[in-house]
């Protein structure tokens, strides 16, 4: 499901001196960027997010097993699951199936990369298109997209990525999809507030005093300056990414094998062996929520920075 | 054929006396159970006895008229409050008598006459009798329509084979009541599993007059989803030691001792079933005390609840889980190749690996205690490198590549976690140069379908719970026919199969069977891999429970402790 | 102000029209069509035939949709393929179940989540307010459904203080009237199984309640920091107002206004944290029941609960807007 959270104005640490600006004439991301350096919290998000894209990107080299090979399927029995340290040859010990839990949980950072990364970018695309027609176009486009954004709304995000899972059937990727086109309505209202909020701005004004084209007023003026949230909720997506995708599969949808390398999977099939094996539950869990932790700081202090109001607390 | 029973013993909590000989006959008490026996188990329960006795269901009856339920929820429920004719003989899956003190057949095998146990009365006071008798089979055959359908009245229309309105097919003709406690049911065909086949459930004895009152054939909906009269929601009426209370949708069901039961009650004075779908939840409400015990208890769990003072019980198998290997797929076709998938499975790894304790290993498609179980068949033993020469000799030296189906979501009396059992039979395929493209399906809808409607798959995992003890039952259902399942056309062998159904002898029917578990042994169209043993688990306080084979388990046979 | 809301339901219509339609048109794009979804993925092509004739599915889309309609609003939602009964049925038997355990992680969330926002507010930038923005972050960030493995795990395996899983002890013998089980034995005067119930709703309470609380802290925070540097709250400071009287008649009140709204907001979440939380503590309401058909692909279920949810979460977010208005005047002068 999917969290979309709240401005927090004023959360933590705000600049120490918030009334310096940016090096005057810098452009807006610059002018971010240079708060964000500053901000404990981007920091910490910032961190986290390059040590899971280093994991994720290198777990060939790092992950002492395949993610889907079972080194340990002679050690386990229904009743026994070796745990942390039991075996010298598996570090975290082993998973219901007999598969390396370090190895698995290293897979299980590219697993989720690709997730995010699939899901988001379908949402982003989806979001933008429907977005700069509404928000380009406006007069009844707008009106029709905006009533479809609202019906898609008021069905629970879960829900609606479960129905698009549905009609897309059992494929490998039909459940990334699935989580980005449930992501399209909130990217695509995003980016139409957000340009309505820009089209009374003076430039645009100035632009169409000009006679310069619809076309070319949407595309070069309007989209640009109305991205910010967008690329900020992007952010927030790939930690929602994540999350909802394990949610999905703890639900039953994702298809391959049962020991492939994905820390929902992982933690679905945990379930099972709370009693006997906690680690198996916990150490995916804490991994989805670091992860989604990671990119949540990251988002939100993108956010503070790219958002002039709340700048100003 | 004739039988000839004695008095109906099945119902009555044994006293000590009769305990060894219980034990001996296969009838599962609990350990601990003989310093806790009370000498007078006659009567109700004693004072200081919480006589409820919670169980926890895994979902919701289909129906609570069994004869039109297939399911074993539904079945759970039936078993209290319905009787049969024909009764199982404790521990075991062979019939025994019970409203039927004893039968007799003709010469010809087409005609049954039993006598009736006299002055059983059903929970609304009407009568059982001959008369009663008649009115269910003749409401049985007289089924229409929708009631015909396998979503519906399935276990008469796959044994009695036939209804009214189809006459050329039927089983059944008719039933003569000769006097309150005669009656006899004639036959249109020999059908040598009849008796056995009366111990099921679903053609339990109902009482004429509520099934009338209720509407009881009233069904509506569609094949798919059939809505349930008002007799099969909340009015059940038949002879058990336990009446209907109450029946809320998604929670509960509680049932109640029947005061005029005419067995011995026990102890128990209350049975509720709590519905809780969840394994896990089971687990857990066993723990915390909620309830009193559940079935098909993970194999993950068992020790832990053993060590933390809880009671396991197993059931004898009467399973069977095998791997099915589909011949339209060419490479398949080739009795090599299906040899070589044999000698590479390691059966005791994966049964020490995946499967619960007291599980067998299979030899072949019947659990040992079935008639024509035998004990010399081919063997397959595991040897990896036969397996890859095998499949070198047949043209597979570099490689070959099957699908491999397996069914999620769900758990199964013989396959208790599927996942498990298809990762460790994969990695085991793989070590032999196979390569395996997994294929998970759910298994409600979809499962069922796609491996044994189509034929767009090359190996997969099924297995089979028999209902009562007929060889044909196992075997004929998986090879009496040519089946998209295995894509196994061997006329000769289904020409056998059916030669062995007809054989109403007993003593010429296990020869018969004998030798066709030898043929398929030989043919290998499937690998049998396990006879898994379903495993209950229940509170300290329960001192001994009935466990069957065939889950004919009756609750005014359980004891309790406090 | 009646008005308003009138206004406001009327609006409702299309927005609920367009979503039958999308979901109309939903069950007809599942793989193979209704009739497969209905008879499983390889349904022989007469058993198809037959479903088609029975439903209707050979007719024109158009004709079809209308029929579609005119039964949704005669009340028939049809029936579930796991269950045989009618939706609506479903629905209504197991709507107070979540409607109870929503009670109870709302309550949790806004009980804890505004004391808690405001403390950090009036700490701003010392050791309560970082945590307790930290703690929000961690809260937003975990899994519903870890974070209810968590509990279970504490509570069911390492000390067993609190009940895991169901509604209410089978052991206690309720009598139940509305289906709310605490609310049953109170009216009942069965005290043991209103508290039993209510312990049944606490673990899956707060596994539920904790999203919507970092929510409601991060809110409350953020708007108490907004209003305490308002010009009124300055002005009542300076006339000497007691900080009792300030805190609850100027910044509470106005820093209430975005928390309404949140809370309003979060409804859709609690839905979908539902789902999830009442499958692992195996609690049956709707969202365990949504799980299972899901699961099972019980399309007329999914069909039905998606149109109710969407009732329910535009009605409660025009109850939103009213509370609102009580809230603030100006509003309602509008």
């Amino acid at each position: 499901m999917t969290t979309t959270l709240p401005p927090a104005s004023g959360s933590t640490a705000p600049s120490p001196d918030p009334e310096t600006p940016g090096p005057a004439g810098t452009s807006l991301f610059r002018d971010a960027f240079h708060r964000l350096r500053r901000n404990p919290q981007a920091i910490a998000g910032a961190v986290i997010v390059t040590l899971f894209l280093l994991v994720a990107l290198l777990a060939p080299v790092l992950a002492p097993y395949g993610g889907e090979e079972l080194p340990g399927r002679t050690h386990i029995t229904p009743t026994h699951i070796p745990g942390p340290g039991e075996l010298p040859d598996f570090v975290l010990g082993l998973d219901r199936f007999g598969g390396d839990l370090l190895s698995k949980l290293i897979w299980g950072a590219q697993a989720s990369l690709l997730i995010g990364v699939i899901s988001t970018a379908f949402g982003l695309v989806g979001g933008m298109l429907l977005g700069i027609l509404a928000g380009g176009f406006g007069g009844w486009v707008d009106n029709v997209i905006m009533r479809l954004v609202d019906i898609l709304l008021s069905v629970p995000n879960l829900l609606l990525a479960v129905s698009i899972a549905a009609v897309l059937g059992q494929g490998p990727y039909a459940v990334m999809i699935a989580i980005g086109v449930a992501q399209v309505p909130i990217f695509a209202r995003l980016l139409r507030a957000s340009m309505l909020s820009q089209r009374s701005a003076d430039y645009i004004l100035a632009a169409q005093t000009l006679g310069l084209s619809r076309r070319t007023i949407t595309m070069s003026h309007l989209l640009p300056n109305s991205v910010g949230p967008v690329i900020v909720q992007a952010t927030l997506t790939l930690a929602t990414a994540v999350i909802d995708a394990a949610a999905l599969s703890f639900l039953g949808l994702g298809g391959g094998r049962p020991q492939t390398a994905e820390w929902g999977r992982m933690l679905t099939y945990a379930q099972n062996e709370l009693g006997i094996a906690p680690q198996l539950a916990f150490f995916p869990g804490l991994c989805i929520a670091i992860t989604a932790l990671g990119f949540t700081l990251l988002g939100e202090s993108l956010r503070e920075a790219l958002d002039p109001k709340s700048r100003q607390k | 054929m004739s039988f000839r029973g004695t008095t109906a013993v099945r119902r009555r909590p044994r006293k000590i006396a009769a305990i060894t000989a219980g034990l001996a006959a296969g009838a599962l008490i609990l350990t601990g159970c003989a310093e806790s026996q009370r000498g007078d188990s006659e009567g109700s329960a004693d004072g200081s006895v919480n006589s409820t006795f919670i169980f926890a269901a895994s979902s919701d009856p289909k129906s609570l008229d069994p004869a039109f339920a297939s399911d074993g929820e539904s079945f759970r429920v039936s078993r209290q409050i319905f009787e049969g004719l024909v009764g199982v003989e404790p521990g075991t899956a062979d019939p025994a008598p019970l409203l039927a003190e004893s039968w007799e057949s003709s010469e010809d095998g087409l005609s049954y006459t039993f006598q009736l146990k006299d002055g059983v009365k059903f929970h609304d006071g009407t009568d059982f009798n001959a008369e009663a008798v008649c009115f269910n089979f003749d409401r049985w055959y007289n089924f229409e329509g929708l009631q015909q359908s396998e979503s519906v009245a399935y276990y008469y229309g796959s044994l009695f084979r036939g209804f009214a309105d189809s006459k050329d097919t039927a089983v059944y003709e008719s039933c003569e009541a000769a006097s309150d406690t005669e009656v006899t049911v004639n036959l249109a065909k020999p059908f040598a599993g009849f008796i056995a086949a009366l111990s099921l459930p679903a053609f339990a004895m109902q009482s004429p007059t509520a099934l009338q009152e209720f509407n009881a054939d009233e069904i509506g909906g569609s094949e798919e989803a059939p809505v349930l009269s008002e007799y099969a929601q909340g009015h059940p009426v038949g002879t058990g030691p336990f009446k209907f209370d109450s029946w809320e949708v998604g929670q509960q069901i509680e049932v109640s001792a029947f005061a005029d039961y005419w067995g011995e009650q026990g102890q128990v004075q209350k049975v509720i079933f709590r519905v809780i779908d969840d394994p896990q939840a089971r687990r857990q409400s066993l723990e915390s005390g909620d309830i009193d015990g559940y079935d098909l208890v993970a194999p993950a769990d068992t020790k832990a609840l053993a060590d933390a003072g809880f009671k396991i019980v197993n059931r004898d198998p009467f399973t069977i889980l095998y791997l099915g290997i589909n011949q339209k797929n060419e490479a398949l076709a080739d009795p090599k190749v299906r040899q070589a998938l044999a000698h590479a499975i390691d059966k005791e790894a994966l049964v020490r690996q995946t499967l619960p304790e007291g599980t067998e290993v299979a030899s072949q498609f019947i659990p040992p205690i079935v008639n024509g179980y035998n004990e010399d068949v081919k063997t397959y033993d595991y040897d990896p490198e036969r397996a890859r020469q095998l499949l070198e000799e047949a043209g597979h030296g570099d490689g070959l590549t099957l699908q491999f189906n397996y069914p999620t979501g769900v758990s199964r009396p013989y396959m208790p976690t599927p996942e498990q059992v298809f990762t460790n039979l994969s990695a085991q395929l793989e070590e032999v140069g196979i390569t395996i493209e997994a294929q998970p399906d759910k298994w409600s809808p979809d499962y069922l379908d796609r491996v044994q409607a189509t034929e767009n798959h090359d190996i997969h995992l099924l297995g089979w719970t028999g209902d009562y003890n007929d060889t044909d039952n196992f075997v004929g259902v998986f090879f009496g026919h040519e089946k998209p399942e295995f894509g196994f056309n061997n006329p000769e062998l289904f020409r056998a199969l059916e030669e062995a159904r007809q054989e109403s002898v007993l003593e010429e029917q296990t020869p018969l069977y004998e030798q066709i578990n030898a043929d398929i042994a030989e043919f290998v169209p499937a690998i049998p891999l396990a006879h898994p043993a379903p495993s209950l688990a229940f509170a300290p306080r329960v001192v001994s429970y009935p466990a069957s084979p065939v889950n004919d388990e009756v609750y005014n046979m359980v004891e309790l402790s406090e | 102000m009646l008005r308003v809301i009138g206004k406001r339901i009327v609006l409702l219509i299309p927005t609920l029209l367009g979503l039958s339609v999308l979901l109309f048109l939903w069950v007809r794009s599942l793989p193979g069509g209704p009739a497969t979804a209905l008879l499983g993925d390889r349904a022989t092509p007469e058993a198809v035939a037959r479903i088609n004739e029975l439903y209707g599915f050979d007719r024109p889309l158009i004709e079809q949709y209308f029929i579609y309609m005119g039964k949704l609003l005669q009340g028939d939602f049809g029936t579930s393929l796991l269950t045989g009964r009618p939706v609506l049925e479903e629905f209504t038997t197991r709507f107070p179940a979540t409607l109870e355990l929503t009670a109870v992680a709302l309550a949790f969330a806004i009980g804890l989540g505004i004391p808690l926002g405001y403390w950090a507010a009036k700490h701003y930038g010392r050791w309560p307010d970082h945590s307790s923005v930290v703690l929000s972050l961690v809260g937003i960030t975990i899994p519903v459904f870890f974070l209810a493995f968590i509990l279970k795990w504490l509570f069911a395996i390492k000390i067993p203080l609190l009940p895991t899983d169901g509604r209410q002890n089978p052991r206690i013998n309720a009598t139940h009237v509305t289906d709310f089980y605490v609310l049953d034995g109170i009216l009942t005067r069965e005290w043991d199984a209103a508290w039993d119930a209510f312990l049944h709703l606490v673990l899956p309470g707060i596994a539920l309640g904790t999203i919507p609380l970092a929510i409601i802290v991060r809110i409350t925070r953020a708007s108490v920091l907004e209003v305490q540097n308002a010009d009124y709250v300055r002005t009542a400071k300076a006339k000497g107002l007691l900080e009792r009287t300030i805190r609850n008649r100027f910044i509470l009140r106005n820093a209430m206004l975005p928390v309404t709204t949140t809370i309003g907001l979060q409804l859709g979440l609690l839905i979908s944290g539902a789902v999830l939380t009442e499958t692992v503590f195996a609690f049956s309401g709707i969202g365990r029941f949504l799980r299972d058909a899901i699961f099972n692909l019980d399309y007329p279920v999914l069909q039905g609960f998606i149109i109710f949810i969407a009732i329910i979460y535009s009605l409660i977010n025009l109850l939103v807007d009213v509370t609102y208005s009580v809230i603030d005047p100006r509003v309602r002068v509008q």
